[in-house]
């Protein structure tokens, strides 16, 4: 027992739970963005995928790991832009255009990493992110290896979800955003175009989306494989309902899911006889579990998933 | 002060919508300064000049001229340029979003990197407190009263420094402790120089608040009064006009009390929609229960239906109460339904009207054997009912949504009444139809009190209730008048129990 | 331009529909064949040979398919009641681990029997699995999409667990797979040296039972009402809630059953990747189908050719068999392309 608390005392924990939480921050940053200006985009696994593979792709042809990250965030762009000429003009169903979107993005990602790469015995690997260490505070005992030395994209990610939150909340752009994925009507009959920040938004929740992805496999990981995304997109869509669609309060649930995910990972090797499988588990019971206990109280953007046409009262 | 210089002119503006003539030729002056009451009953055409004037609808012919200028048609971001603010009857407003966020909405330009809400919130704080519309800016709609909603809708506009402002029945969802504060509101607005018009079927409130009343009828201006020159009688007259036309139907003594509440009150999320209200239907008899829309009228409809279930106090239906609210249960005890919206509510429109015609009786043994749908007799149903209420253009196999909307009413009627019930719940059964599927719908609802039904009949429409009804109550805020019966009844006294009058001077033949 | 509603859809459109969606998806799809530098007339010649051109690859192709129907099924099911049940792919494999479990020689029944047996305990596992997130739904409001999405990872996470571990096969040298069902418990061959099961014949007979019951039953009537207009079904006396249920049941233990036949007819076993997505492909068939029972049956023959000709055609050209997954998912999206304009007309 005392094993299993002692896990809490280790640095090594604390440094993991930020590694698991970045791509859960973009993701669900990603995410929530679209979902506040009304459109739910389910293609989220899907982009995270291709988003993880066109930034290794970009790596391995010789970039810089700066570089891919930007490919995976243009990647993320162009299927939110798919995504949402779909569900904005368009307004086809919004549950079934995001899971055609993570079947496409899934499979893009999946061809085209075949395509460049033909065998894999073992897949090729790149140089990721390399941790950068904050000066004086990772010097700091415990706290500094275990937060300050992190790599590049995660201190971006912490960056990213403070940019989101001022702009969310003290920006005329952030209001229009808001009050589109509220009232459309009323937002119209204000003066606001309700289509095109509607469709802005979910394009840059999806670039977010794809940043995510490259996480996985230019810092967390070095290689790619389809599928290495393993339900985290569906993760963060829990997120954005458990952080009751408030940049901040998503920026928590993913730290506890870090949290919670890093310890199950730790304490498998300290309880003896329960399968790893039983461990892996935790994490997608806790969302659902985190799901069930927020969805009645988080106050949804009331115009979320239903078309917007012109002109219907 | 009023100056005779007029800042907004409505000029010979017709409107129609198919056969119907909304506005009939209509003009009307606004002056500088002041407070005209647009008055008329439901579908006088009152909302439809409004929109027209905000640009939400394009006029067929005639002009808006505001400030001299021509104002082009069919455009509101035009109308707002000119000066023209609209408060909606259905507050456009964003639940979960702060007074100040929805006030400041579309004022700033997107590019700009910090919202200037200091100067927002001092801008609106000093609006509330120059105009007595006081808010706190940074609560949250969702937890505003309706009355303080209202606030915060007009604030939106005079944020935007419009100079004349509509307002569309402004008072239907206030108390009338509220509807004085609003009117002191206008008034300080019209002394600081904005012109206001509003909508209203009120006239305590119209004689009340405003400068000018004109009064709309059928589409037409049919009279322009000084407030101070004319009185209640007068306007109801003129708003209901002399037509007491004497329905064709046979007087007919009611029998059994076949439908009776006690007290009932319904409730949702906290709000009360029917206020403890008792009430009869009896056998042979049409109870005509007239309203403005948002009164209650849905609730006492899903009561009756039985959809909702009372907060307290109950409801019997031939002598026996029902704990569950339960449609099926009704309908199989012989209550006849026709619900508000045809659409949502009556009929799924992608389905054949034979699936239709059996949609509240699929559970019948004629219609289902061991599980599975008798389409036979579901078709042969279907036919009978095309058959017997005239419905046009239709085959059993015809998908229901093809219908005409008077034939498509026409088909719930028939679907209802075609197995004699007991009781009929009419809601708003010929709202958006023609004169002739009108004329229909009466014939079929008169031969079913004459066959001995006992008829309850909410409508917002006069004209059907006089021409259908033994007994009149009106609804008001969730709460029943007392009964008049028709011979009784003449324009000025049903104009006055609209209005939530019931006193007991009134009520004297 | 703006879009309206037409008020009746003629039935040559609504077939041509989903025609045009593969023809515009296989148009798409070439030009990622023709950036491979393959030619495109090749690659889709030997595509279709591919899934038709010999006896072998007919079977494989109808084998393919088997469970592409059910999957199917389970998703028309669910979403024509606005059910959203995208955990077809746990649910299958709920059916697989079970039959897995009792059909290894646990239960001993004859064989006519046993079958029937399984395949039910296949589908009332399907079933119970999409219960949980129904009911999560009915109560507490929550969207049934992410519920059914994570509990399939759970589910492949619990199989993992018997297959590695309770249910190993001592004599798979080492990979980690179920004992394998006996042969009272396999279906028989529909056609002889080929892996073609009578399970085709199964998916058959509950399409058109599928059918029979959305379009003959009271059942099936109300579950159309809700899923068209639940305010109508309402007003009716109709229980929603009541009829949620029923439908998660029915679209459960139909991908539960799915899972089930695979074992029973195809494999034997059950290993993680039993499954290449059937689950998410059967949300493809359904679409295409336009949720309908009977189209089902061609839709998925549809897809299990793409998957079937692809694999054929990247073992003779360069061209990675993910091309399948990709045209697949473009069908879909060109599909709910398809439905809008069915739908609505375009007016300027």
């Amino acid at each position: 027992m005392s094993e299993a608390l002692d896990i809490f005392t280790t640095a090594s924990l604390w440094a993991a739970v930020l590694r698991i939480a970045t791509p859960l921050m973009f993701g669900t940053l990603g995410a929530l963005l679209c979902e506040r200006a009304g459109i739910l985009n389910l293609g989220i696994e899907g982009i995270m995928t291709f988003g993880a593979m066109i930034g290794w792709l970009t790596v391995y042809q010789g970039h810089s790991p700066w570089i891919g990250l930007l490919a995976a965030g243009l990647g993320g762009a162009a299927f939110g832009l798919v995504h949402a000429t779909l569900t904005v003009p368009l307004g086809l169903s919004q549950h079934v255009t995001g899971l055609g979107i993570t079947l496409l993005a899934t499979s893009l990602a999946a061809f085209i990493f075949r395509l460049v790469l033909p065998v894999a015995s073992s897949p090729p690997t790149v140089v990721p992110f390399q941790p950068l260490s904050i000066p004086l505070l990772s010097d700091v005992p415990f706290l500094g290896p275990a937060l300050f030395t992190q790599t590049a994209p995660t201190y971006l990610a912490f960056v990213v979800i403070a940019i989101a939150a001022y702009v969310l909340a003290r920006t005329p752009l952030g209001l229009a955003i808001r009050m589109v994925g509220e009232n459309p009507h009323a937002a119209e009959s204000q003066g606001i175009n309700v289509t095109r920040v509607r469709v802005g938004a979910v394009i840059v929740g999806a670039a977010l989306m794809g940043l995510g992805g490259a996480y996985l496999t230019l810092s967390a990981f070095n290689s790619f494989f389809p599928g290495m995304v393993q339900g985290r997109g569906w993760v963060s869509i829990a997120l954005v309902v458990f952080g009751s669609w408030k940049p901040g309060k998503a920026l928590l649930g993913a730290l506890l899911y870090g949290l919670f995910d890093a310890y199950q990972l730790r304490l498998q090797h300290v309880v003896a006889g329960v399968p790893y499988q039983v461990f892996l588990m935790i994490p997608y019971l806790l969302s659902i579990v985190a799901l069930a206990l927020m969805s009645r109280r988080a106050t949804v953007p009331q115009a979320l998933m239903r078309p917007y046409r012109k002109g219907e009262r | 002060m009023t100056s005779t210089s007029a800042v907004l002119e409505l000029r010979h503006i017709t409107k129609r919508f198919g056969d119907l003539v909304a506005n009939d030729d209509v003009s009307l002056v606004l002056r500088s300064g002041e407070l005209l009451a647009l008055l008329g009953e439901n579908g006088a055409g009152k909302t439809t000049l409004m929109n027209i004037l905000f640009g939400h609808y394009t006029a067929d012919a005639g002009d808006v001229v505001a400030g001299g200028q021509r104002l082009p048609a069919g455009r509101p971001r035009a109308a707002i340029a000119a000066g023209i603010g609209m408060v909606h009857q259905h507050f456009a407003l964003a639940a979960n979003l702060s007074v100040l966020d929805n006030v400041m909405l579309g004022t700033e330009p997107m590019a700009r990197l910090l919202s200037n809400r200091r100067a927002g919130r001092d801008k609106l704080t000093a609006l509330g407190n120059k105009f007595g519309l006081t808010v706190d800016p940074d609560a949250r709609v969702a937890d505003l009263s309706v009355g303080e909603r209202q606030k915060v809708e007009i604030l939106k506009a005079l944020y935007r420094d419009v100079r004349v402002l509509i307002l569309d029945e402004p008072t239907a969802v206030l108390s009338s402790v509220e509807a004085e504060r609003l009117f002191s509101t206008l008034r300080t607005m019209a002394a600081n120089g904005l012109s206001l018009i509003f909508i209203s079927h009120k006239l305590n409130e119209v004689l009340a608040a405003a400068d000018r009343i004109v009064v709309l009828r059928s589409g037409k201006v049919v009279a322009e009064r000084e407030a101070k020159e004319t009185t209640r009688n007068e306007l109801a007259e003129l708003m209901i006009g002399r037509r007491v036309d004497r329905p064709v139907r046979e007087p007919q003594l009611p029998g059994d009390i076949l439908m009776q509440a006690y007290g009932v009150m319904v409730t949702e999320a906290g709000r009360t929609l029917l206020d403890k209200v008792d009430f009869d239907v009896r056998a042979g008899e049409v109870v005509g229960i007239i309203g403005v829309a948002g009164n209650g009228q849905a609730a006492l409809g899903g009561l009756t239906s039985g959809l909702v279930k009372p907060a307290s106090g109950r409801l019997e239906l031939f002598g026996k109460a029902f704990e569950r609210a339960d449609g099926r249960h009704f309908v199989q005890a012989g209550v006849g339904r026709i619900p508000e919206d045809r659409h949502a509510q009556g009929v799924v429109g992608d389905m054949t009207l034979w699936e239709n015609a059996v949609l509240e009786r699929i559970r019948e043994p004629r219609f289902s054997r061991l599980g599975c749908v008798r389409r036979q007799a579901a078709v042969a149903f279907a036919r009978e009912i095309i058959a017997r209420f005239d419905v046009r253009g239709a085959k059993p196999t015809t998908h229901t949504r093809l219908l005409s909307g008077g034939n498509m009413q026409k088909f719930l009627l028939g679907r209802t009444l075609i197995d004699a019930p007991r009781v009929l719940i009419a809601n708003q059964p010929t709202r958006g139809l023609d004169e002739g599927a009108i004329a229909a719908i009466h014939r079929d609802i008169l031969a079913a009190r004459t066959a001995g039904a006992g008829v309850l009949l909410i409508s917002e429409d006069l004209d059907e209730v006089l021409a259908l009804a033994d007994r009149v109550r009106a609804i008001v805020k969730g709460r029943l008048s007392p009964a008049l019966s028709i011979a009784a009844a003449d324009a000025r006294q049903l104009g006055l129990m609209m209005a939530g009058i019931w006193g007991e001077a009134d009520r004297a033949t | 331009m703006r879009l309206e509603r037409r008020e009746r859809v003629p039935l040559g459109l609504a077939i041509a529909a989903p025609v045009v969606a593969v023809i515009v998806a296989l148009a798409l799809s070439s030009v990622l064949i023709a950036a491979t530098g393959v030619s495109v007339l090749d690659a889709y010649t030997r595509l279709f040979v591919g899934a038709f051109g010999s006896r072998l690859s007919l079977t494989e192709t109808l084998t393919r398919t088997t469970p592409l129907i059910l999957t199917g099924l389970a998703a028309a099911v669910a979403f024509r009641s606005r059910l959203w049940n995208i955990g077809a792919e746990g649910q299958f494999y709920a059916g697989a681990i079970t039959v897995a479990a009792l059909g290894s020689g646990i239960v001993a029944l004859p064989p006519y029997l046993l079958i029937p047996v399984l395949m039910l305990g296949g589908a009332v596992a399907g079933m119970i699995v999409l219960l949980g997130p129904v009911a999560l739904r009915l109560r507490f409001g929550v969207d049934e999409v992410v519920t059914t999405l994570l509990l399939n990872f759970v589910i492949i996470l619990f199989v993992s667990i018997m297959v590695d571990g309770p249910m190993k096969d001592p004599l798979a040298l080492g990979w980690p797979q179920s004992v394998p069902v006996t042969s009272d418990a396999t279906l028989a061959k529909l056609v002889p040296r080929s892996r073609l099961h009578t399970g085709l014949l199964v998916a058959l007979v509950v399409a058109l039972a599928v059918w029979a019951i959305e379009w003959r039953t009271v059942f099936g009537f109300e579950s159309r009402v809700a899923g068209l207009n639940p305010s109508a079904a309402t007003f009716s006396g109709i229980a929603l809630p009541t009829v949620l249920l029923t439908v998660a049941g029915l679209s459960g233990g139909l991908a539960g059953l799915a899972g089930a036949i695979e074992v029973m007819g195809l494999k034997g076993y059950v290993t993680t990747d039993l499954s290449p997505g059937y689950g998410y492909s059967g949300i493809v068939v359904a679409m295409l189908a336009g949720l309908n029972p009977l189209g089902v049956v061609l839709a998925a023959l549809f897809v299990a050719t793409i998957f079937v000709g692809a694999d054929a055609m990247s073992r003779a050209l360069a061209i990675p068999s993910f091309i399948a997954d990709v045209i697949v998912a473009i069908s879909l999206l060109t599909m709910l392309v398809s439905l809008l304009f069915i739908n609505y007309r375009v007016r300027r």
